[in-house]
């Protein structure tokens, strides 16, 4: 078997047993990274020497006695966490050559934990796209292909593709990723993988470079249910630095998967029933419904009457809140400086940010100041926020009467990197199931249940009750262990 | 009376409310752990929060909602237990963010009043809309160097109180009288310095005019006035602009204007046409500010006593309206008196200390904290008086030695001899030596003369080098001239 092959839970059983060192695992890591990277371009950045080096450090604690609960686990970061001494740079020209001297809590917690990181992944600009396509260093690239047309170069969803690509791949054993409006589970779903978005509130925001500050959220990326559960239970905790993150404990989640699903009432939304979904989508919620009944479940149709306000709604007021949070890159104390001598201000500000945005980070900013001017503010802005109340309602109604929801992650399978490029409004489409739960706060998972007739992963969502990620990981297992998921990305290390 | 300014077609009344920005006394910054300290080395006091780097997340400081609480508390206003924060979008290079972190739409403070005391002993109330919590920006230095600009961000991140009246004041007396006020209190409750040159209080003062019975006109904001004799000037120099806009058959736009201190008139600084859209929305890195009863209760219980009750009770003990007016202006003048009040008779220590302590202090130019007489040696010397060891003239010289040397009053006397005489004695021995070098003045006197007594007195104490006790010497000498 291939180190890069292991789950994340089977390789700290294999470091626990000294079948296999960090270094060991790391350097297999590093050399399919160094084989793979260059046509995949999951990472930006690949910090070798300095992962070798956590790992030589982590080789020695084991070797003491003192292993943290991820010892010598080598993970992707996605490149919008803040990483102390190492480029940060939010897939953005802007902040192309940011270095901060901090660390972000999350990936503060996963070092305190005994991981080993590999480097930055590839992301769309400022998490801002669907596709991993507006990342300014160039489009990551999914490792699956369709089985018929295999020379076509399909996109890992986004924004985190490369968290995404690099763990289907086997480029890591598990990666951070943020999800703001599907973020973590429509690339999950695109390339095959688990992705678990927690509760708004659950991972600490701190040095995690912001998007949409009341919708963004951190969560991890792995091969399996329970190794999103093992990575989270790190990830997660209160954070005195935050003042959206939540006082309360952080169960175990890995305990979670293995409950099952018996005398669960899971909900099944109407209104997900898209006009023009494919038919393989529908099949297969047909079936994942089927196989938690089999366990032992109950389904139950229910109603999420706004469901349909969720996208233009999300589009209001992500925007709104980014168009704020990126005044700050503007050229005066850090990242990218245009000016040219005479230059005032506000010829600073501009050419700045002309040259350091790329085109859908600019669109967002636009959308966002508009949405927020005097005399459209209560039309948009106010108008989305009472939508969003009523959308999280919904949901409050709906687990009056079940425990989890289940639905489609995402209406398609992953594209290719030249379709819907064109139209901004289509690629928004690709988070129709998914930013609900951000509107609402949910906690929600993708988990691969299946393969298109092109033999392309598709997967489904669990979505849960607020704080409740331990009833989602235990429909996503039960899910997992039925569709018993298989299949193999074409392209990936030791194939 | 009202004041009016007069112009050409009359009478002009003149409407002023005040947008005062008092920067929170903490150790702290509003969202961040960085120090306020005023003073320190440019960018010395900045946390990557203060600087807006990226990942970084604003922590409310419980300090500095607990002071906007005092100082709301001393307002007499409605303090709100649901409050929050609203980002005021705009670009400038000493605005981290791009944003500054504000109370819009809910501030923490409410309704409340404020007791203004004119120069005629009259008071009137003045109106607080609200007070609300803010962070302040960083600094421009635009002259450090020939073609760039230089940004401090020490005050970034630093609380603010912005503190709005009513319209409510009707004259530059007025105005200063509020601020004046305003500093008081919140000096008394200990949540500003008040220190108006070193910017830790600024003013925002809109003026408008109107003739008497009309509603308001239009007002213009005259911004960042740093004085209360600048915003006296400032609301009399506007007003006057007004009027004659008016007269001229023209139109007050609204605008902001800026008081140029050096010329004594407001000069335009943008039309309401270049106001900023500061697309104000909720802050959501930060969930509403929720207060418990219980806890603003506790701050109630604890606050100092304010300078209006601090007044009233001065007025109980027997001072004079005026004296427990000045008395309680400044805290630490409130303060002196009490330390030499406690155990002596009140109105004597005001009398004392309002006139020939203040006289002197004066002189020295010194503030009451740095005074060479402290309460405790002007307390002895009071003592010496009630004991009758001095009298209350001589007593006035050893407080103007005690100014200049800084010796005790006790040791003063001593030294110099000053010890009155209570021997009848000496006194009569004194009266008699009088007596007889003016016997034609006695004879006068005791034709009906009365008025001499006065001459008589004064002689004779000027014989005892003023030693004199006061009462005897009046008392021997009414027996002698009879």
């Amino acid at each position: 078997m291939h180190p890069t092959d292991f789950t994340l839970r089977g390789a700290i059983e294999a470091l626990n047993e000294g079948i296999i060192s960090s270094v060991e695992l790391t350097q297999a890591h590093l050399d399919a990274i160094a084989a793979l990277n260059p046509r995949l371009n999951a990472y930006v950045t690949v910090t070798g020497e300095r992962a070798l080096e956590q790992a030589r450090a982590s080789d020695a604690r084991r070797r003491e006695g003192v292993a943290g609960p991820l010892e010598g686990v080598p993970l992707a970061i996605k490149d919008l966490f803040c990483t102390a001494g190492t480029l940060t740079t939010a897939g953005s020209r802007i902040l192309a050559s940011f270095t901060p001297p901090y660390e972000s809590t999350v990936s503060a917690n996963l070092l305190r934990d005994g991981a080993v990181f590999l480097g930055k992944a590839n992301l769309d600009e400022f998490a801002m796209g669907s596709s991993n396509t507006t990342s300014a260093f160039g489009p990551v690239e999914n490792p699956w292909s369709r089985a018929n047309d295999p020379d076509t170069r399909l996109v890992p969803g986004g924004s985190s593709g490369g968290s995404a690509a690099a763990v289907a791949a086997r480029l890591a054993l598990g990666a951070t990723a943020t999800d703001t409006g599907g973020s973590i589970r429509q690339p999950a779903a695109l390339c095959g993988v688990a992705g678990m978005k927690p509760t708004y509130g659950r991972c600490s925001r701190f040095g995690i470079v912001a998007f949409a500050s009341s919708l963004d959220q951190a969560g991890p990326l792995a091969r399996t249910v329970e190794d999103c559960a093992i990575l989270l239970r790190s990830m997660a905790g209160y954070d005195p630095k935050d003042s959206t993150s939540a006082d309360i404990p952080v169960p175990d989640f890995a305990a979670a998967c293995a409950r099952g699903v018996k005398g669960l009432r899971i909900g099944v939304p109407k209104e997900y029933r898209l006009d023009g979904m494919p038919a393989e989508i529908e099949a297969l919620w047909q079936q994942g419904l089927a196989w938690l009944r089999e366990q032992g479940a109950e389904t139950v149709e229910i109603s999420l009457p706004h469901t349909k306000y969720a996208l233009p709604t999300y589009y209001i007021v992500a925007p709104a809140e980014a168009s704020s949070n990126l005044a700050r890159y503007d050229g005066v104390r850090f990242g990218l400086r245009v000016t040219e001598p005479g230059s005032d201000l506000r010829d600073l500000y501009e050419r700045t940010r002309a040259t350091g945005f790329g085109t859908e980070v600019r669109r967002r900013i636009l959308i966002g100041t508009y949405v927020l001017s005097a005399g459209y503010y209560d039309a948009y802005y106010l108008k989305a926020q009472k939508i969003r109340a009523l959308i999280k309602r919904d949901f409050d109604q709906a687990f009056g009467k079940v425990d989890a929801i289940v639905t489609p992650a995402t209406p398609s399978a992953a594209f290719g990197m030249d379709e819907k490029q064109d139209d901004p409004v289509k690629m928004y489409l690709n988070d129709v199931f998914t930013v609900t739960a951000n509107l609402a706060g949910l906690p929600g998972i993708a988990v691969p249940a299946g393969l298109d007739a092109q033999g392309l992963p598709l997967g489904l969502q669990v979505i849960g009750k607020s704080f409740d990620e331990e009833t989602v990981f235990a429909v996503g297992a039960a899910i997992e262990q039925a569709a018993n998921f298989t299949a193999l990305p074409r392209l990936r290390a030791g194939a | 009376m009202t004041y009016t300014i007069e112009g050409r077609t009359g009478p002009w009344e003149v409407v002023i409310g005040l947008e005062v920005h008092a920067q929170v006394t903490s150790q702290a910054k509003l969202f961040s752990g960085a120090a306020t300290e005023f003073g320190a080395a440019p960018n010395s006091q900045v946390s990557f929060v203060d600087a807006g780097f990226p990942g970084m997340l604003p922590v409310i400081n419980q300090e500095c909602v607990a002071q906007a609480v005092r100082t709301g508390l001393g307002l007499k206003a409605e303090i709100h237990l649901w409050s929050r924060f609203d980002r005021k979008n705009y670009f400038y290079a000493d605005l981290p963010q791009g944003y500054q972190i504000s109370q819009f739409a809910h501030p923490i403070v409410g309704t409340g009043t404020v007791e203004i005391t004119l120069a005629d002993g009259s008071t009137k109330p003045i109106g607080i809309t609200r007070l609300h919590l803010e962070q302040d920006a960083g600094k421009s230095l635009h002259d450090q160097h020939p073609s760039k600009s230089f940004i401090d961000l020490n005050r970034s991140g630093v609380a603010l109180m912005e503190i709005v009246s009513e319209p409510d004041m009707r004259s530059p007396e007025e105005a200063g009288a509020y601020l004046t006020k305003l500093r008081q209190i919140v000096r008394y409750l200990g949540t500003c310095d008040g220190n108006m040159d070193e910017g830790s209080m600024r003013a925002d003062v809109n003026v408008s005019v109107r003739k008497a019975g009309e509603g308001f006109r239009t007002r213009c904001e005259v911004k960042n006035v740093n004085s209360i004799r600048f915003v006296m000037q400032a609301v009399e120099a506007e007003a006057r602009r007004q009027i004659e806009v008016w007269e001229e058959g023209g139109t007050v736009e609204q605008e902001t204007r800026l008081f140029d201190t050096g010329r004594g008139v407001t000069r335009s600084m943008r039309s309401k046409e270049d106001a900023h859209d500061y697309r104000y929305f909720p802050d959501p890195d930060l969930p509403p500010l929720v207060l418990e009863a219980d806890w603003v209760e506790s701050l109630k219980a604890s606050l100092p006593e304010l300078p209006d009750e601090r007044r009233a009770r001065y007025v109980a003990m027997g001072l004079s309206p005026y004296d427990a007016h000045v008395l309680t202006l400044e805290r630490e003048t409130a303060a002196f008196f009490e330390a030499v009040a406690s155990r002596r008779d009140a109105k004597t220590v005001a009398n004392w200390v309002t006139g020939d302590f203040f006289a002197a202090l004066n002189r020295t130019g010194l503030g009451i904290e740095e005074s060479p007489v402290g309460a405790e040696a002007l307390g002895e010397l009071l003592d010496l008086i009630a004991d009758k060891t001095i009298n209350g003239k001589i007593a006035k010289d050893v407080l103007a030695i005690m100014f200049e040397t800084g010796e005790r009053p006790g040791a003063i006397v001593d030294a110099r001899g000053l010890r009155q005489v209570v021997d009848t004695g000496a006194i009569e021995a004194a009266i008699d030596q009088v007596m007889a070098a003016n016997a034609d003045k006695v004879a006068e006197y005791r034709s009906g003369k009365e008025k001499l007594f006065g001459f008589f007195v004064g002689q004779v104490m000027k014989a005892m080098q003023g030693k004199g006790n006061p009462a005897l010497v009046n008392e021997v000498l009414k027996q002698k001239l009879a």
